[in-house]
């Protein structure tokens, strides 16, 4: 997984609340076995009309955002299905971080997984970024995952709060698979244990 | 000993190791796979040199993509990207040893559906699925939710998954519901009551006379659509309609097994005094038969209301409620009940199951749908399907006008052929209405079975009551 420690880019402003993974990626593009490609295919029925043109007002397609590395959006980003096409078509976009006043569960954990930063915050501060990212192509947001920071091209610090074990895999861009296999012995002990105590299952 | 939620107990239950920061292993007894969110999580292990940890435990079948038409032996009748996927499944699951239900099983059906069906989901237990409606096991007071791919490679690589533990919620319906009223109308008038971010970080517990009176079926209505709510799980504690549902079933424990099984499953309750961070009560006699008018499942009312204005709202979803509006090309004032319809989908993992068929065959008897309504009925499973046969429900629905069709997720998600047109708008027992959810520009509002069978007749949303 990529490692994620400091990101200084162009964030595009999306004020939507609920935007959820349908509309983040539409299922005619769950149907590949790959993880990457994706990217074309971000937020793809706001994105273009019926005859595959780009609808030119919306915020990925103007020219000061099609560069965007960081997302300012709505609360509930990424609600509905589990598909983790979502981020894949994020990062694929080119997006590293997505700032929002609250996330769905299973997309925010989803992230993590994809070296992608989902940082909560405020509304009140969600509301000062939207404004920063509004300013466009020349307005550049940095954010600091060791210090927990996101500063405003202006200069306005907010600290947001991560989990330090999803920050630690982030930071060193782990697979938490091969952590956890480390606790093989556990999960067998776990097994012999249960297996005597409910035979059933 | 403090006293414990439900969630509390199967947490414990499960927990396999626990680091110093909280961050816990949970040990997963049972892991669904579909063909759409898991060929990435087997090519994942294939290239780390990694295998099933516990294939015993790894049921898989496809549902999303598979054409639910007569014709679906016919390869064609399934588009080449489809037909990978569901190649793949075929190639992962006898690769890796996987109990398998392949399209062409008489088994085969909605992941959701097959698990309890099949005696796999059972109470006490720890379920997953790269399908957020895993929600659905929860019905038997099982810890059951949706995970990413991700997580899908790091289950079958390590049957756990990397969690931290969520808050308690408690959400009491009381009392008895009225005629007309459903499992349904439930499920959705709490997420009305909390919206679709209410559950966020929450495990809901949901109780009360109301929910004790549901069928297995109606409580899996309702665990259902807890991820409608952002819950991570909603549970219902066992009781005897559970066990009478799961004995005799196939991969349900038998004799001696089955009684020790059912002394444990009797211990799996909220104790007196246990604390819920968070408790939600409605009365069951004041939830109407209710439908949804926008394009997120808080946006629902009771039939009897009219389409709202985005000036009776607030902040952000002011907005929100425009671009719905906008969208599902509804002026505010309309009555609910004259938004006409073109389509009805009965069906999906909220709806599928033969209490559902039979709610709707009830209303539908000895009628006719609407000329020029597109109707179809897709039965959860093959097992389901056939059931409503034996019953003749499928004569009823095909003597109504309704297609009847072979079993699968078909229009509720629309990865299959089954699409709504730009502009079409379609009653659906299914559980999402978001933009574009069964087709680029299809209108979608949600309901129970009986309301859609009444929709279905009339040609425009209706109230049960009216015609029961």
């Amino acid at each position: 997984m990529d490692k994620f420690e400091t990101l200084t880019g162009i964030a595009a402003p999306m004020p939507l609340i609920n935007v959820d993974t349908d509309m983040i990626i539409p299922k005619q593009f769950l149907k590949t076995i790959k993880r990457s490609g994706l990217g074309v295919n971000l937020f793809d029925e706001m994105r273009y009309d019926d005859d595959r043109n780009e609808i030119a007002d919306f915020v990925l397609n103007k020219p000061q955002y099609r560069e965007a590395e960081i997302l300012v959006a709505g609360d509930n980003f990424g609600c509905g299905s589990s598909r983790e096409h979502a981020p894949w078509a994020i990062k694929d976009f080119g997006i590293r971080c997505v700032i929002a006043p609250s996330y769905a569960d299973i997309f925010y954990n989803n992230c993590f997984k994809n070296g992608i930063l989902p940082i909560v915050l405020p509304q009140e501060q969600v509301d000062v970024l939207m404004k920063d990212a509004e300013k466009g192509a020349n307005a550049r947001m940095s954010i600091d995952l060791e210090a927990q920071t996101v500063t405003t091209s202006d200069g306005e610090v907010f600290s947001f709060e991560v989990d330090n074990f999803k920050k630690h895999c982030l930071m060193n861009g782990l697979d938490d698979i091969g952590l956890t296999m480390e606790k093989v012995a556990s999960v067998k002990a776990f097994e012999a244990k249960a297996g005597a105590e409910r035979p059933w299952v | 000993m403090s006293p414990k939620t439900l969630y509390d107990k199967i947490w414990n239950a499960h927990l396999a190791h626990e680091a110093e920061d909280g961050t816990c292993l949970l040990y997963i007894d049972r892991h669904l796979v579909h063909e759409v969110t898991s060929p990435q999580a087997f090519e994942g292990l294939r290239m780390a040199g990694r295998t099933v940890h516990a294939p015993d435990k790894t049921i898989a079948v496809p549902d999303h993509n598979v054409p639910t038409t007569l014709d679906r032996a016919n390869a064609k009748t399934m588009t080449e990207d489809s037909r990978v996927q569901v190649e793949a499944l075929d190639k992962n699951a006898k690769e890796f040893g996987l109990h398998y239900y392949p399209v062409s099983d008489v088994r085969q059906g909605i992941v959701h559906i097959v698990g309890p069906e099949q005696g796999w989901t059972l109470p006490g237990m720890t379920v997953v699925c790269g399908d957020s409606h895993t929600a659905t096991h929860g019905a038997f007071g099982s810890l059951a939710h949706g995970i990413g791919t991700s997580e899908v490679e790091h289950v079958l690589a390590t049957q756990t998954l990397i969690q931290k533990k969520s808050k308690n919620m408690k959400v009491e319906i009381t009392g008895k519901l009225k005629p007309g009223v459903t499992a349904k109308d439930i499920t959705m008038s709490v997420i009305g009551e909390t919206g679709t971010a209410g559950g966020t970080g929450y495990v809901i517990e949901y109780c009360g006379e109301a929910i004790r009176d549901l069928s297995m079926e109606g409580r899996m209505t309702v665990c259902n659509m807890a991820i409608e709510g952002g819950a991570r799980a909603g549970l219902i504690a066992p009781d005897e309609k559970t066990y009478e549902y799961c004995m005799g079933r196939p991969h349900a424990p038998k004799g001696a097994e089955w009684e020790a099984a059912v002394t444990y499953w009797k211990t799996l309750f909220t104790d007196e005094g246990a604390h819920f961070d968070k408790v939600i009560t409605l009365k069951g006699e004041d939830i109407a038969p209710s439908v949804t008018w926008g394009t997120s499942p808080e946006d629902v009312l009771p039939i009897t209301a009219k389409v709202p204005s985005p000036s009776d709202f607030k902040g952000g979803k002011v907005e929100a409620v425009q671009r719905s509006l906008d969208y599902m090309g509804l002026t505010p004032g309309t009555p609910l009940s004259e938004i006409k319809i073109d389509t009805v989908f009965i069906g999906s993992c909220t709806n599928g199951r033969i209490e559902d068929l039979r709610a709707a065959a009830a209303i539908l008897k000895g009628k006719k749908i609407k000329d020029g309504m597109r109707a179809m009925v897709v039965p959860g499973s093959g097992l389901v399907r056939a059931q409503a046969e034996e019953e003749g429900l499928a004569q009823i629905f095909q003597d109504a006008g309704f297609e009847w069709r072979l079993a699968g997720c078909s229009m509720c998600l629309a990865m299959n052929p089954d699409q709504l047109a730009p502009g079409e708008r379609c009653a659906a027992t299914s559980n999402r209405n978001f933009e574009g959810r069964q087709g680029r520009g299809g209108r979608t509002h949600l309901l129970s079975p009986a309301m859609a069978a009444a929709a279905a007749i009339s040609g425009h949303l209706t109230d049960v009551r009216e015609v029961m």
